[in-house]
């Protein structure tokens, strides 16, 4: 595990990613110097690109369209990618079983997945890393509790629980992203303990206790700065998984109700038109494996740029 | 090794516990009343209250828990709503075809990623080594779902080499399997890759090679082996994805293992039979971390278990 090795899939990270000291990943700055610093940066910066994209497409892309995505439109059915519509308008993905436009929907699925991704990855981060710091910093009883809650976590394949509580909680948008915080706090909550074991033992933090700091100021000033480099980078993987996530619990019908189609709904509703208009199921699934492989390269520049042990291992 | 072994048994049985658990709380904290959510909301007043009567939902809660775990242990789900027969039945019944599905996908992972990780290793930087990198990067990131309907475009209805859906023939296996090995090709090969390549730097590795021995067996008996430990980690872990995928892959293919008929449960809310395939999932999980685990000590004997 000594090498790069980019998050093996669900749950798998956190072994990979806690094993790099927090003691080089908070030192970006002096690594940024050099050349091969430079050159990082530019590649950061570059892979970035198609992530920005996607985030402006989700963003102001369902207002340019000219029509709502969920309107029905029976004369327009299944239109390949690139025919014209009656009123003139070009269908560039094509159109659905129902006549919604294909490209509509899934600039609309964008923004879901957009929203489920970032929400989920804030809300499972703030609950993993506050569990992580406390179990590290003040260990006891407390940290014996989260920590067996977290291995029983692990124990389960996460999409069984994923799918276990979104099926309890019924489909919506809201609920996806409670769902998947609840299943994917544990990540994030292992790498903070174990960044939390290692700092609290650091000089500079025993040095600020014998000035007389309390754990207020201890963890806020001195633990906290050193997990966030490591969390920066598994907040980027957990992005990419967390999207695929919600499109799967989608697919399954667990995810985003019929009026708020995300890329995994569309998907399914696909699938009984794959004779006819292969267009349906591939559009909104390339849109979101594209959008899966930018978080991917972004998060593996990213761990290039902050941790410059592990540059070009992989 | 003795008292390793009970140790690790006692930590399977907390985790266990634990599922069972997060199972029943799952189910019973939830809004709404399971009864009512089971049999829809045309369903009588008396309908429900007989069917909360039945799973002994009108008890207070810990008594409910109680024997919810007592009935576990007794490997008693209760009976599938809709199918007419013991939950753990008609999971046993489809558990043979999951079981068949995330063998042949980690059998076929395995033969793929060993051959290509080794290639990869031996000429880091190379051409096979920039393609096995975009491969993994593939692998983790295209979702399985639609991965398995552009296979089944392509080679069921474009090409027509493959059947689409069912478990007739071996044929049948083909594009589900491959499906869901897929994104462990990439994991693994990348990992065999790494550890290959840490260990290729060692001083016994040079010693082997002074010695004289072909470039083979100095990777194959002596390299290699000093690289499974992780690898086997990894695999175990990976069972448990596979099996998780596996629901995924199944719905896709109509391939009838415990996947599918866990979606089909909780479409119908049949929640004894979503009990009965989640926890007979998870504990195949454990069992196999388990002996993974276990295998740590006949693989390295430097790992002494505690």
């Amino acid at each position: 595990m000594s090498t790069g090795l980019r998050s093996p899939s669900h749950g798998g990270a956190p072994a990979a990613v806690s094993a790099q000291s927090p003691a080089a990943a908070a030192l970006p700055a002096s690594s940024a110097r050099s050349e091969r610093g430079r050159r990082q940066q530019l590649r950061l910066v570059l892979s970035a690109i198609p992530l920005g994209l996607f985030i402006l497409f989700a963003a102001v892309g369902p207002l340019l369209m000219p029509y709502d995505p969920v309107t029905v439109r029976t004369g327009e059915r299944l239109k390949p990618p690139g025919e014209q519509t009656r009123d003139g308008a070009r269908a560039w993905l094509g159109t659905d079983q129902v006549g919604r436009d294909l490209l509509a929907q899934v600039l609309q699925g964008a923004r879901i997945s957009l929203l489920v991704g970032i929400s989920t990855v804030a809300i499972a981060g703030l609950l993993g890393i506050a569990a992580g710091i406390i179990a590290g910093y003040y260990g006891g009883l407390l940290d014996g509790f989260l920590m067996r809650l977290a291995d029983v976590q692990l124990g389960f394949p996460s999409i069984l629980l994923a799918i276990l509580i979104a099926a309890v909680l019924g489909p919506s948008v809201t609920n996806v992203i409670i769902t998947l915080s609840l299943t994917r706090w544990v990540t994030y909550a292992r790498v903070a303990r174990a960044s939390t074991l290692v700092a609290k033992e650091r000089d500079f933090v025993t040095a600020a206790r014998a000035l007389g700091a309390r754990d207020g100021r201890l963890l806020g000033r001195h633990i906290l700065p050193s997990i966030i480099a490591p969390w920066a980078v598994i907040a980027t993987v957990e992005v990419g998984l967390v999207i695929i996530a919600e499109a799967s619990l989608s697919f399954l019908g667990l995810g985003t109700p019929p009026d708020q189609p995300s890329w995994g709904l569309i998907v399914a509703n696909g699938r009984a038109y794959l004779n006819t208009a292969w267009w349906i199921s591939t559009m909104p699934g390339l849109a979101l494996s594209l959008v899966v492989i930018s978080v991917g390269i972004f998060g593996d520049r990213l761990r290039d740029y902050l941790d410059p042990r592990f540059a070009g291992t992989v | 090794m003795a008292a390793y072994i009970l140790r690790r048994l006692g930590y399977s049985t907390f985790v266990l516990w634990g599922a069972l658990t997060i199972v029943f709380a799952s189910i019973r904290l939830a809004p709404g009343d399971p009864a009512q959510l089971m049999l829809g909301t045309d369903a009588s007043a008396q309908d429900v209250a007989a069917l909360r009567q039945r799973l002994g939902l009108d008890r207070p809660i810990p008594i409910q828990y109680g024997r919810y775990l007592l009935d576990a242990l007794r490997l008693d789900f209760g009976s599938s709503l809709r199918l007419d027969q013991p939950a753990l039945q008609a999971v046993a019944e489809r558990l043979g075809a999951t079981a068949q599905l995330a063998a042949s996908a980690m059998l076929l992972a395995v033969l793929v990623s060993f051959p290509l990780g080794i290639w990869a290793a031996l000429r880091p930087r190379s051409i096979v080594d920039g393609i096995v990198s975009v491969l993994s990067l593939l692998g983790q990131s295209v979702p399985g779902f639609w991965l398995g309907i552009m296979f089944i475009l392509l080679f069921a209805r474009q090409l027509r080499w493959l059947p689409s859906a069912g478990s007739e023939s071996w044929l049948h296996l083909v594009l589900p399997a491959v499906t869901l090995a897929l994104p462990l090709v990439g994991v693994l090969t990348r990992l065999v890759r790494s550890g290959l390549l840490d260990v290729l730097h060692e001083d016994y590795i040079r010693t082997a090679r002074a010695k004289g021995l072909t470039p083979r067996s100095v990777v194959s008996r002596h390299a290699l082996l000093n690289t499974l430990i992780p690898i086997i980690t990894l695999i175990g872990l990976q069972l448990g994805h596979l099996l998780g995928g596996a629901v995924i892959v199944e719905t896709v293919f109509a391939w009838p293992g415990v996947g599918r008929l866990l979606v089909e449960a909780i479409t119908n809310r049949d929640y004894p039979l979503v009990q009965a395939a989640i926890l007979m999932v998870t504990t195949g999980f454990i069992l196999i971390n388990f002996l993974v685990d276990l295998s740590y000590g006949y693989l390295d004997p430097r790992v002494r278990l505690r």
